[in-house]
């Protein structure tokens, strides 16, 4: 029965949120991510765990968890999924995201109960004790979750401190990806190696769309900020805290600066200053432009972009306010939006994707009247603009990131089915590798088909390579002969002799007989005679015996001459040794031979 | 397998290690001590240092005035200080595959080699270290073009004049290989050549041999390394502690089982605590400022300083120094102090734990921001004007040699009022204050050196059990300045293996076994039958197939048809004339001269006897 991996999406499987694949992969089980739906209220927050098991905790049947990066629909549900299903094993991930994870976390929770009042919700004690799960990964490190099962992180770009995992037992592995950005070449530590992962699990977000250059982009949002303000509009950017839109801040910053602006720019909630300072003590996860400079100048230090307070949402005049969420689902950033809508002269920008169900994703799909609680009624007359600043794969990172790792399988998560469909088409064609797109609760298997490691004894492995010639001639193939002894968990390939006696076994006698041809008008005897006496000048340092029953013992080699019935010259010499006796065998050949050419 | 050893100093290593097919460069230490026979070079026109007498032997015979310096009684080079470098000619260094570093300090000597040796492999480091040794290296370089000299003394180096100089220039060794600092491009070249690693991360070198850097406690991204292949194992340890500072702490578990181990770096003051030494620089300090004097402290820009900074802030406000100000100068000044800031993966538990909150690792971002500490680039600039006495500066270089240091010692070295405190352990302090002297300001000798002394060596070698060490010389018999401390040396057994400059020493390994792959065809393709409970056996016979250092074994054998009689077990394989026998207790095969068809028959019989 061949090996294989099995993965299953409790989350994101052709859907966008609430990211939780399980992947097993050599006897081992790992959850990847473990986020929440933005655009569920209900059961459908977060992913069912009860797949894994129906009773109780989760400890026994999972052997790690991995977070990629700390967006909540990547992370949201792990302390429901720690503390209130219960699980106790190691959850994996990045220190920028173990620093930012629990911000975000508690944030979450507090708009959940204490604003919307739910109850039968995590708790703020349970956010810490779930934290204290958490094992920080640096880049590149490989870290032996136990004696089998390794992980090793590398840079992803998308946001603060986003990682790609290797994961890998024994010969047998699986690459999971969140949203590469194509820009994570751009940091100093190298890109993925070519490690030939048996499948590489990527989202696919913006599967369909080929985004132009980034520049571009940079260029159209703030021609798109200038003229709205040159109006005396106010332009409201939707984001969540960390991540893009600290870019987006050192954008309009140097812009403000090269201007001459003075339109005031805000970046609402505490989290502002805190967040900040995240991206200034991790600068080295930040792209190389910044970290080159950094000493200089720190990028995320901030001249034109102030906190916001509710109140100057009533100022008159040009404002551009940065607010959270980024989907206009709930908070600061629905509240401004509800207060600005009504004038044309203002603008909002979605950075980033939204999911179903938001008013985000409402007002991009056109919509202009929104029905609000209490059954009143939106007017939507500001102009909506989408930018798809959010690092999230487009296909083109998803192709190079399979040159560049050339996986033997591909599996899409993240994404909306249609768009998915498109993308597995593109890379079945263009790289001949199965592609697959479970949906939640399905289970893709892919069968590998690994090599068996084992020890060989040097003795036998350079006997061997000694036969085929010098070393290293790795174009010759060497056939070599040797017997496998297992052992408890151990494979040792050895010489036979070697493995008869480790084992203790008893021989087996094997003898060997050759025949010679020669032509020697002597008689019989006269013949082994001289033969003999040949032997003994030659072979010195050797046992040699001419034994009365007419044979010649060279070491343990038997030679004895006879001669046809019809040509008495014709002598045949038969030259017999015993398996062990096979090296001394040659060079008696050798010396019979010469002998009979004399 | 063997290790050429480069260098002579024990804590600034650089050996060569070649490991199955590999070359690998362990370190690449640069011993700046070859320094202290020149003399300072002053930043300012010093007219102390350009009037000193020219050496002329007693016997008049030897004049050498432009070259050597003397003063009180000593005998200076005065040229551009010269560097010693790692021995270049006992092995071929373009051969070397890869140089691993261990920490900042012990890759100073990697543009010598990288630049001008025929090299064209990698390096390997941590980006701590990569980025700090830039800042050191770029240092240096600024320090020593800062103030060009266009004297190039070389007549002092002919040996039959060495011979007749006062030492301990006469002791100096391999003076011609000495070697000026290199350029900033040389450095950049060198430094590009750098590939970052992180912890634990399994570098694979051509396929035979896999190396790995572990957290060696001792500074930013400091490390050791393992060498290994499947089957042998080879521990490097550098410059590594055990005390609690701000580096991440020591990895000690994963340098078990090795065959050898490699001990440099050890403690270069293995008499003095660290933590008294702290204790007496603050109380030194605080006094000479209380009686009004200026403290000098001769250091790196990088390294303990920060631990000094740390100490000093909790210190300033108990000792009433609030007013005092700190300056830190040096060209790198400002990139060390921020650089120490960003690196969250490589510190402490506590200090990870700070940039969690988010706040900076290191509480010297609040000197900064409280204007208690002030950086400068050097004394130049907007230092003079806003430099008040007294004060307390750091400034390098701890040679004494060059750098802003050298202003300071000839401004304050004249006033008793003064203290230099020296904390750096790479230099005796009598060498380095003895082209200054007669001196009146006091002196403090307080080094501070974080490295592993003897009995924590030797604690950490009982729990890691390696099968053979090997070592500087040094480490084998007590200083000379203390022989009688036999506590102060590697005791083991086996007894540690020593080396010194151009040791070529071959390593005890025994090599049983090397890791084959067996491909799935042919291991679904073998028999196994068990012997014993629990062991199994199955013969293999297969095609080696070498690429890239590994093997892996495939099908390759061309069946061979074996037909059998019904009675007599007499196999005839008529196209090959060959005739075997098989008995009870015995096989008889009987085949002509052909070696590999007796070879494959052979273990076709074999294979068959032990499924019976």
């Amino acid at each position: 029965n061949m090996p294989e991996i099995n993965v299953t999406p409790l989350g994101a499987g052709q859907d966008v949120g609430r990211s939780c694949i399980l992947v097993s992969i050599g006897g081992k089980n790992i959850m990847l991510d473990c986020g929440m739906h933005m655009g569920y209220n209900d059961d459908r927050r977060f992913p069912d765990f009860s797949y894994i098991t129906q009773n109780g905790r989760l400890t026994d049947f999972l052997d790690c968890v991995i977070i990629s990066h700390f967006h909540l629909d990547h992370c949201g549900a792990l302390p429901y999924m720690s503390e209130m299903v219960g699980y106790d094993g190691p959850i994996y991930m990045t220190h920028p995201t173990k620093a930012i994870c629990p911000i975000l976390l508690e944030d979450f929770r507090k708009i959940t109960v204490d604003k919307k009042g739910e109850t039968n919700f995590f708790t703020s004690q349970m956010i810490k004790d779930c934290m204290k799960k958490v094992v920080p990964l640096n880049l590149h490190q490989t870290v032996q979750v136990d004696d089998e099962l390794e992980i090793k992180a590398y840079y992803a770009g998308h946001v603060l401190g986003a990682a790609m995992v290797h994961i890998k037992v024994g010969s047998e592995s699986v690459v999971y990806t969140v949203s590469v950005n194509k820009y994570a070449k751009s940091h100093i530590s190298a890109w993925i190696d070519k490690c030939r992962p048996d499948i590489l699990i990527s989202e696919s977000t913006y599967a369909t769309t080929i985004r132009d250059s980034k520049r571009c982009r940079e260029r159209d949002f703030l021609k798109k900020v200038h003229e709205t303000i040159e109006r005396g509009g106010k332009v409201l950017i939707p984001v969540f805290a960390l991540g893009r839109a600290q870019e987006l801040c050192i954008l309009l910053e140097t812009f403000w600066e090269r201007m001459n602006l003075k339109a005031p720019i805000y970046f609402s909630t505490g989290l502002t200053e805190k967040a900040n300072h995240y991206y200034k003590l991790f600068i080295t996860w930040t792209n190389q432009k910044i970290r080159k400079t950094f000493v200089q100048r720190n990028m995320f230090e901030f001249k034109h972009i102030k906190a916001f307070d509710r109140s100057y949402a009533d100022n008159p005049g040009p404002m551009v306010v940065f607010a959270t969420p980024g989907m206009l689902h709930a908070g600061q950033s629905l509240q401004i939006f509800k207060k600005w809508a009504g004038n044309e002269k203002n603008m909002v920008i979605m950075p980033g994707y939204c999911v179903q169900g938001t008013i985000g994703h409402k007002i991009l799909n056109g919509q202009r009247k929104l029905e609000m609680e209490g059954r009143a009624t939106l007017d939507v007359k500001l102009q909506v603009e989408y930018m798809s600043f959010s690092a999230h794969a487009d296909a083109k990172g998803i192709m190079q990131l399979i040159r560049m790792a050339e996986p033997r399988n591909m599996l899409l998560v993240h994404g909306e089915a249609v768009k998915m469909e498109f993308l597995k088409g593109k890379i079945e064609q263009e790289f001949s590798i199965d592609c697959y797109m479970p949906a939640n609760g399905e289970t893709a298997t892919v069968t590998t088909n690994p090599s068996v490691p084992v020890d060989i004894s040097l003795n036998l492995l350079k006997r061997e390579m000694a036969l085929g010639g010098p070393l290293p001639d790795p174009k010759k193939p060497r056939t070599m002969h040797g017997t496998l002894i297992m052992k408890e968990n151990s494979l040792k390939l050895v010489s036979s002799e070697q493995a008869l006696k480790e084992l203790g076994l008893n021989e087996h006698q094997l003898r060997f007989t050759c025949r010679v041809q020669l032509q020697d008008p002597h008689s019989d005897p006269d013949t082994l005679h001289r033969i003999y006496t040949h032997l003994k000048s030659v072979l010195k340092g050797y046992t040699i015996q001419h034994l009365p029953d007419g044979t010649v013992m060279v070491e343990s080699i038997v030679i004895k001459v006879s001669s046809s019935a019809e040509d008495t010259n014709a002598k045949v010499l038969l030259l017999s040794w015993s398996y062990q006796g096979g090296e001394y065998f040659f060079t008696a050949l050798c010396i019979v031979k010469r002998l009979m050419y004399q | 397998m063997k290790l050429y050893c480069l260098s002579g100093h024990p804590t600034l290593p650089c050996n060569v290690l070649k490991f199955k097919s590999t070359t690998i460069m362990l370190d690449c230490g640069l011993d700046t001590t070859s320094v202290l026979n020149f003399l300072p070079l002053p930043l300012v026109h010093s007219p102390r240092l350009s009037k000193l007498p020219g050496w002329i032997s007693k016997d008049g015979t030897i004049n050498l005035e432009k070259e050597l310096k003397d003063c009180a009684g000593r005998v200076f080079v005065d040229s551009q200080p010269e560097f010693c470098l790692p021995e270049r000619e006992l092995l071929d260094l373009s051969t070397i595959d890869v140089i691993l570093i261990s920490n900042y300090h012990c890759m100073m000597a990697l543009p010598y080699i990288t630049e001008h040796t025929g090299f064209t492999g990698t390096v390997y480091a941590t980006e701590p270290t990569l980025q700090i040794g830039r800042l050191l290296m770029e240092e240096v370089v600024n320090f020593m073009e800062r103030v060009p000299k266009a004297q190039s003394a070389t007549c002092w180096k002919n040996k039959e004049i060495q011979r007749m100089l006062p030492g301990p220039l006469k002791d100096a060794v391999d003076v011609w290989t000495w070697k000026r600092c290199y350029s900033m491009q040389e450095v950049n070249s060198a430094l590009s050549k750098v590939q970052l690693v992180g912890y634990s991360q399994k570098v694979e070198l051509f396929g035979a041999v896999q190396v790995s850097p572990l957290s060696s406690g001792y500074s930013l991204g400091s490390s050791n390394w393992i060498i290994q292949s499947h089957h042998e194992k080879v521990s490097y340890v550098s410059g590594s502690s055990l005390l609690t500072t701000h580096p991440q702490p020591m990895d000690q578990s994963s340098l078990k089982n090795s065959d050898v181990l490699i001990l440099t770096g050890l403690t270069q003051m293995p008499t003095a605590n660290p933590d008294g030494m702290l204790g007496e620089f603050c109380s030194n300090l605080a006094m000479t400022i209380r009686a009004g004097g200026n403290v000098l402290v001769p250091c790196y820009s990088s390294g303990v300083i920060y631990d000094l900074l740390e100490c000093l802030y909790q210190f300033i406000e108990s000792a009433s120094l609030g007013t005092t100000p700190f300056y830190f100068i040096s060209p790198v000044a400002n990139s060390s102090l921020e650089f120490s800031q960003i690196f969250a993966e490589w510190l402490c538990h506590n200090k990870q734990t700070k940039v969690y909150l988010p706040e900076p690792p290191f509480p010297h971002a609040e000197l900064i921001q409280t204007n208690k500490l002030k950086h400068y680039p050097s004394i130049h600039g907007d230092f003079s004007s806003e430099f008040r006495q007294p004060c307390v500066v750091f400034t390098g270089h701890p040679s004494l040699r060059f750098g802003d240091v050298v202003h300071f010692m000839e401004l304050w070295g004249k006033s008793s009022l003064n203290t230099i405190i020296f904390t750096e352990p790479d230099f005796s302090y009598l060498d380095a204050l003895a082209p200054y002297q007669p001196l009146a300001m006091k002196c403090v000798y307080c080094p501070i050196d974080t490295r592993l002394n003897f009995h924590q060596v030797s604690k950490l070698l009982k729990e890691v059990q390696p099968l053979h060490v090997v070592c500087p010389e040094q480490y084998t018999q007590p200083p000379l300045t203390q022989s009688h401390r036999s506590d102060l040396m590697l005791e083991l057994q086996p007894p540690p293996m020593p080396y010194r400059r151009c040791s070529v020493l071959n390593l005890p390994f025994r090599r049983r076994y090397e890791r084959v792959y067996i491909l799935p065809e042919l291991a679904n393709s073998l028999v196994p039958s068990e012997i014993k409970p629990g062991v199994s056996v199955a013969t293999v016979s297969a095609v080696v197939h070498s690429k890239d250092n590994k093997h892996t074994l495939q099908h390759g054998i061309t069946e061979v048809k074996v037909e059998e009689t019904a009675d007599g077990h007499i196999l005839h394989l008529q196209a090959e004339d060959t005739l075997i026998q098989l008995e009870e207790d015995g096989t008889h095969i009987v085949c002509d001269n052909n070696e590999p068809l007796r070879t494959t028959l052979r273990d076709l019989v074999l294979r068959f006897l032990q499924k019976l």
